[in-house]
């Protein structure tokens, strides 16, 4: 007789792999057996719980061995169908990144298309520098090479398979185009990545079985756990894993590389980890369900590293496709594939019953105690408040337009703040609003000519942040308003170009 | 149903679209509208009795017409049902079933803004 706490080896259910018996369920539907049959009849009845996720992992790449030209070449700087891979590691062994650019099609052609096309069996066209040495005389090469033509290529990738990932939206007035994909105004959508129920690290939340070396499956192969990934951050639940496989054995199903607008080249990967029902404890975690993983909302309207939460959400309020936001219905989309994701947890589930599919013993545990460090910066870049003129001259609504005009030539400028009787920034007249308002002959108050929608800045705002503002939206001069919306200075394009000039002459 | 309406910029001063409403009492809802320098593009949504009417008194005005009945195709062997299309779709043109992405075309109105979100750019506006 078993005792009352049900355990079970991992040799025990290996055996029963190999035999063909073992009985495997995916992550989707182990929930409803422990409720049905408690974490001991679930230890008893379920071997293995199969996870799967397939979602933009930009932190991806391969190294490829291209073998020795004749005469050789130590390779400087290298090029795959105009994408640039990393080739100072040693002489013929490149790095091919997935969100580097191509030189010739920009963003919608990268490290992550010259992946996808390997695997899919294209010629890939390779181009090379050399450093010329007496023992690799060759400076210049030009190849063609197909996946079976290198001596390895190996996918390592240094962070994927993020045990759950903060959702997405943007209280700004504008569209943004990020790796969160395409975020509308005014919090228009929300976007979430991660299968949630399915992911593999929220069912081994505590990474019991999840370790150095553990096998996995990586883009259709049978792959490996390297160690934890970069960021990895398990006290908040946001753990990672460093991957390696043979892109050799890799399937363009659970591979795809993909382009975010304005963003760049990402390669969506497919990873399903198996988990063995080893004792109570794991049957306990296999059995997460949406609602246990939480998130948070965060506005990616605020372009800083510290992004404001505006909502805690579980992956069931995600996927119900609709989240509250202060009272409004905000539509929710993923932009990983759960669909995908459900189908690798089921080829997973079917590799292990039929005895394709081994589980390992880890090596060496992941660190269970790891947070993330914002960078340190030593060089501070000056905000708007550094640089900013102080010497503002502000009109109120109500003057006529030869007035600003006079107000205009009396200074060395040539935008106005239009602002309230209690100070506040209400519209801007420039002087070629007043120039056209001249032409077409209006002479009377600026309120009819002032622009009301005025993009304005911080005291506190980085310039790098000012002056893309400067870009986006096309114009020369940024208001700068406190707190309480009051006109404090003025950031103009020719104080953010003097700084750069000066910074190049240090 | 909905039209595709290509104005030339000779006539695009012309109160076009209420002209044809008075004609054809047809109620007519704008989808879209873009009117610069060189062209004008508006979609409209109308009733599929009134449609070959409200199609054949915009065409009297000299206006192009395009019925558009598939205006956005997908490449099925791109799309990996990602839902980057879904949220950002002003008419719901995309939705989840079984966490596939599904089209239901008829809402369409050929933005465009579904094109540059879909990651594996599996999405194409049928030329008009």
């Amino acid at each position: 007789m078993r005792s009352n706490v049900q355990e079970k080896s991992l040799s025990e259910i290996n055996e029963r792999i190999r035999d063909g018996n073992a009985r495997v369920v995916t992550a989707e539907e182990m929930p409803d057996i422990v409720d049905e049959l408690g974490t001991a009849g679930a230890v008893r009845e379920v071997d293995v719980v199969t996870t799967g996720t397939f979602g933009a992992m930009c932190s991806s790449g391969v190294f490829l061995n291209l073998g020795h030209s004749d005469p050789p070449i130590k390779i400087l700087k290298a090029y795959l169908n105009k994408v640039e891979a990393y080739g100072g590691v040693a002489a013929v062994d490149l790095f091919l990144g997935a969100t580097q650019a191509s030189e010739d099609r920009g963003i919608e052609y990268g490290g992550a298309h010259v992946i996808e096309d390997l695997v899919a069996g294209r010629p890939i066209e390779v181009e090379a520098v050399g450093a010329g040495t007496d023992c690799y005389p060759q400076l210049e090469l030009e190849t063609s090479l197909r996946l079976e033509d290198f001596n390895q290529a190996t996918m390592l990738n240094p962070r994927n398979a993020y045990q759950k990932y903060n959702a997405a939206t943007n209280s700004s007035d504008r569209t943004m185009h990020t790796y969160m994909g395409t975020l509308l105004p005014r919090y228009g959508n929300i976007h979430y990545s991660g299968a949630g129920v399915l992911s593999p690290i929220s069912n081994d939340p505590n990474l019991d079985y999840i370790g150095v070396g553990t096998r996995i499956f990586l883009c259709g192969a049978q792959g490996y756990v390297v160690g934890s990934g970069t960021q990895h951050n398990p006290q908040d639940h946001f753990s990672t894993l460093m991957v390696t496989g043979d892109l050799k054995q890799m399937d363009t199903r659970y591979l795809r590389a993909a382009t975010f607008h304005k963003y760049g080249p990402s390669l969506y990967v497919g990873i399903g980890i198996p988990i063995p029902v080893l004792n109570e404890q794991i049957a306990k975690n296999t059995a997460v369900r949406d609602r246990d993983i939480m998130t948070s909302v965060m506005d990616y309207g605020i372009q800083r590293r510290s992004k404001p939460v505006v909502k805690e959400v579980s992956y069931e309020d995600l996927k119900s496709g609709f989240i509250d936001l202060n009272g409004k219905e905000v539509q929710t989309s993923s932009l990983s594939s759960f669909f995908h994701a459900r189908e690798i947890a089921g080829v997973l589930k079917s590799q292990v019953e039929k005895g394709e599919f081994l589980l390992t013993q880890s090596v060496t545990p992941l660190p269970k105690e790891a947070r993330v460090k914002p960078m340190k910066q030593t060089k501070e870049f000056p905000n708007v408040e550094d640089v900013m003129s102080r010497e503002v001259v502000t009109v109120r609504e109500d003057i006529p337009i030869d007035q600003a005009a006079r107000t205009i030539i009396g200074g060395s400028f040539d935008h106005l703040p239009v602002t309230s009787a209690d100070g506040r920034l209400i519209g801007i007249v420039t002087a070629w609003d007043i120039s056209k308002a001249v032409a077409n002959g209006k002479t009377s108050r600026i309120s009819e000519i002032m622009t009301r929608k005025v993009v304005s800045s911080t005291p506190d705002e980085p310039i790098e942040l000012a002056a893309r503002k400067l870009d986006t939206h096309s114009i020369s001069a940024l208001p700068v308003v406190d707190k309480q919306g009051r006109v404090t200075g003025m950031v103009t394009s020719n104080d953010l170009s003097r700084l750069f000039a000066r910074r190049r002459l240090i | 149903m909905k039209l595709m309406l290509h104005v030339a910029p000779e006539i695009v001063r012309q109160p076009l679209i209420a002209s044809v409403i008075l004609e054809t009492a047809a109620l007519v809802n704008i989808e879209r509208a873009s009117i610069d320098a060189v062209s004008g593009e508006i979609v409209i949504e109308v009733d599929p009795d009134k449609c070959k009417e409200v199609k054949a008194a915009f065409e009297d005005r000299g206006v192009r017409v395009v019925l558009l009945e598939i205006p956005v195709i997908r490449d099925e062997n791109e799309c990996i049902h990602c839902g980057g299309c879904v949220s950002i779709c002003p008419t719901g043109t995309f939705r989840f079933e079984d966490w596939k992405v599904v089209a239901d075309s008829g809402k369409c109105i050929q933005c465009g803004a579904c094109v540059s979100a879909c990651p594996q750019r599996a999405l194409k506006l049928v030329l008009r």
